[in-house]
């Protein structure tokens, strides 16, 4: 999947800087992600990388330094606001489906309600996407009727549904049950085959491995080091990186 | 037969073992009373006392039910229906109750479980109402009300009816009782006089009626109203939290009595001077509205402060707006968390609409007042008050187990298929 120097940039990430009050939890982030590009995020924990690639579409605010999504600057104004979140799918760790409506619901609400779709063609394209995420028994049912990894494949059918440009991971695996992990990640990698943009916060280190264009380390609040797979894990630069991959993969 | 205590590995190599059966003294009638009620000297004592208790309160109770007078209740049966409310004109709550009887009928054809179990009290209670020989036209009209619930329900099933119409439905019954009770519309203030039948003034309206239009006007407009103020609670702009937090502060810290007084006194104050004086009913309804409100409030802050941050994360991350996000994932998730408490608080109110007795209001603790002043019975030897006040009491329970009962299915129903 390398390869991409054609493509323009549809993630453009300049100086970005937040505070959480006095803690200093983004420092200068600056990073571009390129249409059809996947790029994984890994890092310790408490290193800003769940922070950052929740700035993307401002469930965060940061407090200085520009983003601009798909050619939309990220401003306080509201409409630029739901415009990216339009264009940006999002899958939780804890999933976060709403659980007082059936799978098939939680599917198609944002499409009816948000992008004005008419409700048999909303319920048609998530049966489509239930399909493709191998689960279309369960549309009738709630999510507190299914398994972690049902529930997260859920998740992904939902953020699908809005046609998004984008798809953010954040750390989609963290909360399965180790059985689990491997549907989850099978189907991130289809979606990564089919050229989908995709921005993941993740541990899974064969997912980044096989799967990423580049791998962003971030620790304590910034980007590290930016790396190929094959020299990133072979040819570590930073002192930081290197006793990271010590630290995980010993 | 006792089993080696084990360290180490082990395999149990023996038979399944048979069930067997429990010690003899826990079984039946003569062991439950050993165990739980003889089973020391000290315990066997206290029992004893217990029953003897028992039967002075259960003996003295019969004894009093089988020679009470009920003689006040029945002859009032009118007054505590609808109170003072001028007999010729007696047809124009019993519309209302045929209205209301056909809006629940449809509703359990349409909406079933729910509304299908209330229909149902609501039908029993009209059924035994219309055979209680309480005079041929009430008779009728409870008949006719049991009918229409029937007759709505078949229609509600086999009618294709949009849902919404039937909310709107339901919406206009309050205007629709108001303008049928008063015999027209009234409101000079904004030049609209219009009757159908001659003007009944509300200081005429009575009994049941009255309790009932207190509660369910109370409960229509204080739970809108109670959102409104949680969510305002919650809102990151400080004026609008300043004022919610203020209200229901304010509130929560008055006697519902005072509230009523203030009400009577000051409500003119605060309108164009061109209104008048408001009716006593209006200010009670008021009232009552504006206290429950700010508990309610406070009953939908906590279903709100148990949704889940994560919630409100996928809504925003779906582009969901702030307004669809309150409708579709964050209300109807609080609210059912806190029925029961709603539900309660309900009951509440309904119950606190009594008070209004003490501000002139001829609900139904006012007409057992003034029944009990009759002077028919001022001759009975200990008074009619017992009589009178055991009647109101039943008819208070009877719709307050109606509604929890309901609040517990509703619970149940919105709850258990989902997980």
């Amino acid at each position: 999947m390398a390869g991409h120097a054609l493509q323009e940039d549809i993630i453009v990430c300049r100086d970005v800087n937040k505070w959480y009050g006095d803690f200093h939890a983004l420092k200068n982030v600056s990073l571009a992600v390129k249409r059809q590009e996947v790029v994984v995020i890994i890092g310790p924990s408490g290193s800003g990388k769940s922070t950052f690639i929740r700035t993307i579409n401002r469930l965060e605010e940061h407090q200085s330094g520009d983003i601009t999504v798909d050619g939309i600057p990220l401003t306080r104004d509201v409409r630029n606001i739901e415009a990216i979140r339009m264009e940006t799918g999002m899958v939780f760790q804890q999933f976060n489906l709403f659980p007082h409506l059936t799978v098939l619901e939680n599917i198609t609400l944002a499409p009816i309600h948000v992008r004005k779709r008419k409700k048999q063609e909303a319920q048609a394209h998530a049966m489509e996407l239930l399909e493709r995420v191998q689960i279309p028994e369960q549309a009738q049912k709630y999510p507190g009727q299914l398994s972690g990894g049902q529930q997260q494949r859920v998740a992904i059918a939902r953020a699908l549904a809005m046609k998004p440009q984008i798809m953010l991971f954040d750390e989609p695996t963290s909360a399965l049950d180790p059985e689990m992990i491997r549907e989850v990640l099978e189907v991130m990698e289809g979606l990564a085959l089919e050229g989908m943009t995709m921005v993941v916060v993740t541990h899974e280190m064969g997912f980044a491995r096989g799967v990423a264009d580049r791998i962003v380390f971030m620790d304590s609040g910034e980007i590290v080091e930016i790396g190929t797979p094959d020299t990133f894990y072979s040819n570590p630069q930073h002192d930081r990186t290197k006793l990271f991959l010590q630290q995980i993969l010993q | 037969m006792t089993t080696e205590l084990q360290s180490g590995t082990w395999v149990n190599s023996k038979p399944p073992a048979p069930a067997q059966k429990p010690p003899r003294s826990e079984v039946g009638v003569l062991g439950w009373l050993r165990a739980n009620l003889f089973s020391s000297v000290a315990n066997s004592i206290l029992s004893l006392l217990t029953l003897l208790f028992v039967y002075y309160v259960v003996s003295g109770l019969a004894g009093w039910l089988l020679t009470a007078y009920w003689e006040p209740v029945w002859a009032n049966r009118k007054i505590f229906a609808v109170g003072p409310y001028p007999i010729d004109q007696v047809w124009q709550p019993a519309v209302v109750l045929l209205v209301v009887s056909l809006l629940f009928g449809v509703s359990a054809g349409r909406w079933g479980s729910i509304m299908r179990n209330l229909a149902i009290g609501l039908g029993a209670l009209l059924g035994v109402l219309a055979l209680v020989p309480l005079g041929m036209q009430a008779q009728l009209l409870m008949a006719g009300a049991l009918a229409l619930i029937v007759v709505g329900y078949l229609a509600g099933l086999k009618m294709p009816l949009r849902s919404s119409w039937l909310v709107w439905a339901w919406v206009l019954s309050l205007p629709f009782t108001f303008i049928m009770l008063k015999g027209g519309v009234e409101m000079p203030a904004i030049g609209l006089v219009w009757s159908f039948a001659p003007f009944v003034d509300s200081a005429l309206f009575g009994g049941l009626m009255v309790t009932m239009l207190l509660a369910v006007v109370g409960i229509a407009m204080s739970f809108p109203l109670g959102v409104l103020l949680a969510l305002g609670r919650r809102s990151s702009l400080p004026v609008i939290k300043g004022f919610c937090v203020g209200y229901i502060e304010l509130i929560r810290g008055v006697p519902l009595i005072t509230l009523l007084f203030m009400g009577a006194t000051m409500l003119p104050l605060f309108l164009p001077d061109n209104w008048g004086n408001p009716s006593a009913l209006i200010r009670v309804m008021v009232a009552i509205t504006l206290f429950s409100a700010a508990y309610l409030a406070e009953n939908v802050r906590g279903g709100l402060q148990a949704i889940p941050k994560g919630q409100y994360e996928a809504a925003d991350a779906v582009g969901l707006s702030g307004f669809d996000k309150l409708r579709f994932i964050i209300l109807p998730q609080a609210l059912t968390k806190v029925i029961p408490a709603i539900v309660g608080q309900f009951i509440g109110l309904f119950k606190d609409t009594s008070l209004a007795s003490l501000v002139g209001l001829l609900e139904l603790v006012g007409i057992g007042k003034a029944v009990i002043q009759q002077p028919e019975w001022l001759g009975t030897p200990g008074g009619v008050a017992r009589e009178v006040y055991l009647f109101i009491a039943v008819v208070f329970f009877i719709f307050s187990f109606g509604m929890s009962t309901a609040s517990r299915q509703l619970e149940k129903q919105l709850n258990v298929d989902k997980r």
